[in-house]
């Protein structure tokens, strides 16, 4: 007597919740996912073309616009890479700031992923009171390289400068307070009742299952593979510090939470023992004065927030540019495991996972 | 003349007005505990701290331009914001502030009328409403304010009918439908029914906040997962109206619970005489202050709370609050008989 169609719903590339310019092309039956068709492109600027016509400096800050809220990392990854490709000793000092650097844009970009996680699955407190704490970072980070957005705040071979007296005290300060409002968020979500019916069973994923999409970071880590770059391959100052890292067991929405709030509390830990044992030193390894590393390719991965940051360059030796620079963005990465994760869900979880895969779509789009 | 015809008139007047102001403070005023709540400071531009907000809300929703989609069905699209509207406003009519006072020597009751079917002229009238909301997401021939609307019926057929049960345990209490009657009985009874009836008025709080459409329930407009819902494809006045109709529907919500379960008017401990005391300040000033920590109770949740979702919402209402609500109505009854 009836028959049902599929609808075909277009979720963005405007929907306040796709974070950026994120669309989903879904197809649903009444309101249960059958499928989604994940675009992407609309942010392309082109930056890895763009970067084979620029020197290798000038490159830092086109990496800052990649994951916009994690600038920082991307500098600290990029600048390695060419380090690596040019055997230049870093001095520790540089080492140890580039590490508090590295876990202050962690804590940032983890409490921007905390506050529109909950805001789209409708707890919009946590999302002012985590924007309360970002702020302070942002002061720190102003502090350290002027900028608040896009910092710019690496140099190949070291720091730009070095860091503004008394600055290592303040960070301090902020471990301080920010420890507390850690445990702020977690009242407000873990236990709720909501909060648990809402994440916990949904978008489950399997280890192995991760591993073969090419999960990373966070989303990987939730279904309990241990896998880690700080830990595994580490660089900057990471093999000289303490640190434990959280793994999920369900691989559900609720683990993946639970991992990256456990990650703020291991990056307050590490940037702890790093602001305190700041050795003293130069900031600056020997760099020659025109960089132009020898023909060569090289990768090299960071952890990011988001996931295994990891840069491909080739140098033909001759020119100041690279002759191809190329990302392995973990958003991109992680940005595959959607199509899976939402399927036979309702379009009130797809929100949810994209919250959950947490997700930059300038990094994704590049 | 004056008793029968002037005194209405100026009662409807008033109350109408009242309510009007109202919901539009009320959304300053969600706005300003909302910005408490999470450390920020709310409006604070038009007037001193942001008193005259709705003002501005009111003139810039007034001079926008109103859009009407092309494929839009017309009529219904136009209609559906008054549907909403106006069931908000007219239930008000039964609703007491107060018991009979005098004023300049006219006997003067504090409602516009007492109808002895009070209660389910309330329920009935209030149902209405959730028609605009069907009608405008169907009329907006757009699929997110569809998914709303659907979302928005099946809501309001879960919870009205737990809803319902609970105030029918209240009219056993009270032997009357009469929103009056109700009041008196408590009075005589010595004991507001919140704490003789305390699942019908946990129930009724829960169900209330789902069939307003607050956090958590609030489904049918989630913001995140639908743009908007059904008032997406509405902008200026059209827009404002269901905005306020939300907002009227909270007030009635309150002024309800307030009535049945907080003893309406009714000072603090009424038949205690060494409270006398209390007697000096006038009993609307109950039934508003009563109101307002309600209304104060859904901001708060709605600050607090993370949204549930569509079929989780069913299950709590099919699974759970309606067979609490039978329980409960079925134990009143057989308490009533065997007590009396």
């Amino acid at each position: 007597m009836f028959d049902t169609n599929e609808l075909v719903l277009n979720m963005g590339p405007q929907h306040p919740s796709t974070h950026g310019v994120l669309r989903v092309v879904l197809r649903l039956d009444g309101e249960k996912v059958v499928d989604g068709d994940v675009v992407i492109g609309y942010l392309h600027r082109g930056i890895e073309k763009l970067s084979e016509n620029r020197n290798w400096t000038q490159i830092i800050l086109l990496t800052d616009r990649m994951d916009y809220v994690a600038a920082a990392t991307n500098n600290v990854g990029y600048c390695e890479t060419v380090e690596k490709l040019m055997a230049i000793e870093v001095p520790r000092r540089a080492r140890y700031v580039r590490t508090i650097l590295c876990e202050l844009q962690r804590i940032a970009s983890h409490c921007l992923w905390v506050g529109t996680h909950a805001m789209d699955i409708g707890a919009m407190t946590v999302f002012l009171y985590a924007f309360r704490e970002r702020e302070l970072i942002l002061d720190l980070f102003e502090e350290f390289c002027g900028a608040r957005l896009t910092y710019n705040s690496m140099r190949i071979g070291g720091l730009p400068l070095d860091i503004p007296p008394g600055w290592d005290k303040k960070v301090l300060e902020f471990v301080k307070i920010m420890t507390d409002k850690v445990e702020e968020y977690e009242e407000l979500l873990t236990h709720n009742r909501i909060w648990l019916e809402r994440t916990k069973g949904i978008g489950v994923i399997s280890g192995p299952d991760a591993i073969a999409l090419g999960l990373s970071g966070p989303p990987l880590r939730g279904s309990g593979v241990l896998r880690d770059v700080r830990k595994d391959e580490p660089y900057a100052a990471y093999d000289e510090m303490q640190f434990d890292v959280p793994l999920g067991k369900a691989g559900d929405t609720y683990d993946r939470y639970l991992v990256r709030m456990e990650e703020f509390r291991q990056s307050l830990r590490i940037i702890k023992q790093a602001a305190e044992g700041i050795p003293e030193g130069p900031i600056v390894g020997k760099v020659p004065r025109l960089i132009k590393p020898p023909a060569g390719e090289t990768y090299h991965a960071i952890e990011s927030p988001k996931g295994e940051l990891g840069y491909f360059i080739v140098s033909d030796g001759k020119s100041t540019n690279p002759y191809r620079f190329r990302v392995r963005p973990p958003s991109f990465c992680n940005l595959q495991g959607l199509r899976t994760l939402i399927k036979g869900h309702l379009v009130a979880d797809v929100v949810a996972l994209i919250g959950s895969l947490d997700v930059v779509l300038g990094e994704v789009d590049r | 003349m004056i008793d029968n015809f002037v005194i209405p008139l100026v009662k409807i007047l008033v109350v109408l007005n009242a309510t009007l102001v109202g919901v539009t403070y009320m959304v300053l005023l969600e706005r300003k505990v909302i910005a408490w709540a999470q450390s920020r400071l709310g409006p604070m531009r038009v007037g001193p701290y942001g008193v005259l907000q709705p003002v501005a809300d009111a003139v810039k929703l007034m001079i926008k331009e109103d859009i009407t989609p092309v494929r839009a069905d017309k009529w219904v699209f136009t209609a559906a914001p008054i549907i909403s509207m106006v069931p908000a406003l007219i239930v008000y009519a039964v609703i007491p502030f107060g018991p009979t006072v005098s004023i300049f020597g006219h006997p003067v009751s504090l409602f516009v009328t007492d109808v002895n079917i009070g209660l389910l002229y309330i329920v009935s009238v209030a149902s209405v409403g959730v028609y605009g909301i069907i009608l405008a997401g169907y009329a907006s021939n757009s699929k997110y304010p569809l998914l709303a609307s659907l979302r928005a019926s099946a809501q309001l057929i879960s919870y009205e009918v737990a809803v319902t049960l609970t105030l029918v345990s209240i009219i056993l209490m009270a032997g009357s439908l009469s929103m009056v009657s109700i009041v008196n009985a408590q009075y005589n009874q010595h004991v507001w029914y919140a704490f003789v009836q305390p699942f019908a008025f946990g129930i009724f709080v829960i169900g209330g906040l789902a069939e307003t459409n607050r956090a958590p329930f609030d489904m049918p407009e989630a913001e995140q997962e639908l743009t908007g819902g059904f008032h997406t494809e509405y902008s200026g006045m059209r827009f404002a109206l269901f905005f306020l109709a939300e907002y009227a529907n909270m007030i009635v919500v309150s002024s309800v619970a307030t009535t049945l379960f907080l003893g309406g008017w009714l000072r603090p401990f009424p038949n205690v005489a060494a409270l006398h005391f209390l007697d000096l300040i006038p009993s609307w000033t109950w039934f508003l202050i009563k109101s307002f920590l309600f209304l104060y109770f859904f901001i708060w949740i709605r600050a607090t709370l993370p949204r549930y979702r569509y079929d989780q919402l069913m299950r709590l209402g099919w699974k759970v609050l309606i067979p609490f609500a039978i329980a409960n109505l079925v134990v009143t009854g057989i308490l009533k008989v065997l007590l009396a």
